[in-house]
């Protein structure tokens, strides 16, 4: 195949309210080539779900597309009536949430949810879907499958349960999985299994994934690229190792250096952005990063960056970091 | 302290324990419904949170537990402030049992309350919505007794200002504040009453890296500049590094290594531990592939007999499977597994 899989052109998301419209996403372009990982990182409120929620079509009103396109194996996605985006969720692209336990349906057993969403997608009898469903629940790590077909969402431990749900996002050969915090919810030693999981199942179906995450290293053991969003833009996006070990944007480098790690000297002090993340009614104009920046000149307040190419990534900034770090 | 029964693993030169814990558990009765009682001669359900855990804090020391959900760590922590009822042992501030305390006399266990402050997870659940932060911040100082209420202004100013936030802030509700500096609210809070034992469950996992690290240097210094005795949990042993001096690891209900941090996270002994060791993620070691985890917490109602960690465990044999390990000291380090005791690892 040729061309990307994905395509999201100056995407703009609003919010009217009360006090005005707020802008949320503003100008957000990116790609998804077919088989790759890309991860999106950004503090709560940068405008990572909602990207992944536009995607899909699932904006929760009065939140809407006001801008730009969104475009799948070059098709727009974006402008669909509602029947046909139903029908590309779940067919095209496969969603995986944070919560396993509001993802499915507490009233109906694993084996239902699985092959209804099976034979809605798919041509296929009942005795074939459920062969399907498990053969899909053992692709995803669960023990005895035929066995667990007939139990509810309740009886599976938080783990098993975002097993069901990549099982179920990936029912109906999805070309593109948006995964949306899938391990937040999760304890650290049965994060390292769905993040396992979730790469080995989406390379074996040969989908692309977009992984939406807080969690630097989650993406940094999980993603081809990624994509570093502040105050609802796309401040810097690259090769996952070249956007972690030199980053451009200060934004991305004061990010990468307030994650706690194993390796440096004990007792050291966390490095620390000062401030905060601004709010949507009170975005700084020019480069949204400027007041925290530690290299922020005039040209910042009053002209906005778009991304450009600094050595192997592109970063929306005035003065990005040319020199790598002394390793 | 020896001669309580309880181990110590702090260097002889440390100043006295402020906060101890000896032989602490709580078992939680669970509720079973009439008809398995009648039909399958079902008994209640009993969890054992946490069960015959024992440590010291110095001051100025930080003690952290780590362990994965439902360890029992949060109970852990509610016990050291009597939140909650011991079902075995005690807990002991200053040399004053916990719940004698503040189940006996009125003054003494306002006194006690005063000593010892805790901070919770979730910001949002925390501050009442309805309270100027002022009030949430002067609460403690008044029902304490411990300034004329024409003074609170200048104190609560001042303790704002200690934690980074603004005089402004006084007249403002909790949700006009982001989480990172609710959370500061309720360091004020704690740290008003000047106590000596502070308790930290979770601060910052409701938090942003970038936040996260604010937050975690301010408790540092704070924790630092007033020599206060800490414990810190967290499900995070990558966070515990950046603030404990000793690090305890919990598993169902019990500690199964507790250490000091440079010993902890140079040389981990107990199989758990390197197993939670490995499977943090890390940004900048490319060479170190996550460990492939085998298994979940086991089901707390019906915990594996012997060792509690056995079924996951890469190490386990016939003993570990009945007989379960004692946490034995070895060097400043105490451990409780078979493997290690034996030599095996």
């Amino acid at each position: 195949m040729s061309g990307p899989l994905l395509e999201v052109r100056d995407l703009c998301v609003e919010f009217p309210t009360r006090h005005g419209t707020l802008r949320a996403l503003d100008g957000v372009s990116f790609d998804i080539a077919p088989g790759e990982i890309l991860g999106v990182v950004g503090e709560s409120g940068a405008g990572k779900s909602l990207t992944g929620a536009a995607i899909i079509g699932l904006l929760e009103p009065p939140g809407r597309v006001c801008g730009g396109q969104i475009l799948l194996e070059g098709r727009r996605i974006d402008d669909l009536p509602g029947e046909a985006m139903r029908r590309i969720r779940g067919k095209q692209i496969g969603a995986v949430f944070q919560d396993p336990l509001t993802a499915l349906n507490p009233l109906y057993t694993i084996g239902r949810q699985l092959t209804e969403t099976l034979r809605t997608h798919l041509p296929l009898g009942a005795a074939q879907a459920r062969e399907r469903a498990i053969d899909l629940l053992r692709q995803a790590g669960l023990p005895a499958p035929e066995a667990r077909l007939a139990q509810y969402p309740h009886e599976f431990s938080g783990g098993q349960r975002q097993r069901v749900v990549i099982a179920l996002a990936l029912a109906a050969e999805p070309k593109l999985v948006i995964a949306d915090e899938p391990t937040t919810a999760l304890d650290v030693a049965v994060q390292a299994q769905i993040i396992r999981l979730l790469r080995g199942v989406t390379q074996a179906h040969g989908a692309s994934v977009m992984l939406i995450t807080h969690d630097m290293g989650v993406i940094a053991e999980t993603c081809d690229r990624v994509a570093v969003m502040y105050a609802g833009r796309i401040v810097e996006i690259g090769p996952v190792r070249e956007v972690i070990e030199h980053p451009a944007h200060p934004y991305t480098a004061g990010l990468m250096a307030s994650v706690p790690s194993l390796d440096d000297a004990a007792g050291g002090r966390l490095a620390q952005i000062e401030g905060a993340l601004p709010r949507l009614d009170e975005i700084p104009s020019g480069c949204a990063f400027h007041p925290r920046c530690p290299k922020a000149s005039p040209r910042c307040s009053d002209e906005r960056p778009e991304l450009a190419l600094v050595r192997r990534t592109r970063a929306a900034c005035w003065w990005p970091i040319v020199e790598g770090p002394a390793s | 302290m020896t001669d309580h029964g309880v181990a110590s693993f702090e260097r002889p030169a440390m100043p006295e324990a402020v906060v101890e814990a000896r032989g602490l558990g709580k078992t939680y009765v669970m509720h079973t419904p009439w008809t398995d009682r009648l039909l399958r001669r079902a008994g209640p359900g009993r969890i054992d949170a946490v069960q015959d855990v024992s440590f010291a804090i110095a001051r100025g020391r930080t003690l952290a537990l780590v362990g994965e959900s439902g360890c029992g760590k949060s109970t852990l922590a509610r016990l050291m402030v009597g939140l909650e009822t011991p079902t075995a042992g005690s807990a002991w501030v200053d040399r004053q049992d916990v719940q004698a305390t503040l189940a006996g006399p009125a003054e003494a266990a306002r006194a006690l309350r005063r000593r010892m402050q805790m901070i919770f997870q979730d910001p949002y659940a925390s501050l009442n919505p309805r309270w100027h932060v002022g009030d949430i911040v002067a609460e403690p100082l008044l029902e304490q007794g411990l300034i004329p209420p024409a003074q609170a202004p200048a104190r609560v100013a001042a303790l704002l200002a200690s934690v980074g936030l603004k005089g402004v802030d006084v007249r403002r509700f909790p949700h006009q504040f982001s989480g990172g500096q609710r959370q500061r609210i309720s360091i004020a809070r704690a740290i008003a009453t000047s106590p000596e034992f502070l308790v930290c469950d979770e601060p910052t996992s409701a938090l942003d890296v970038s936040v996260q690290a604010q937050v975690l240097n301010l408790l540092v210094d704070l924790q630092r500049e007033r020599a206060l005795a800490c414990l810190f949990i967290s499900h995070n042993l990558v966070v515990v590094r950046y603030v404990a001096d000793d690090v305890g690891v919990m598993y169902l209900g019990r500690i199964l290594e507790l250490a000091p941090k440079a010993e902890l996270f140079a040389a981990p002994r107990h199989p758990y531990t390197r197993m939670l060791l490995a499977a943090v993620p890390d940004l900048r070691s490319r060479v170190r592939e996550r460990a492939p985890v085998l298994g979940e917490v086991p089901d707390p109602l019906a915990p594996p007999p012997g060792c509690a960690f056995h079924p996951r465990c890469p190490h386990a044999n016939e003993r570990c499977r009945v007989e379960r390990p004692a946490l034995l000291p070895s060097g400043a380090v105490q451990v409780a597994c078979h493997a290690v005791e034996e030599n095996r690892l």
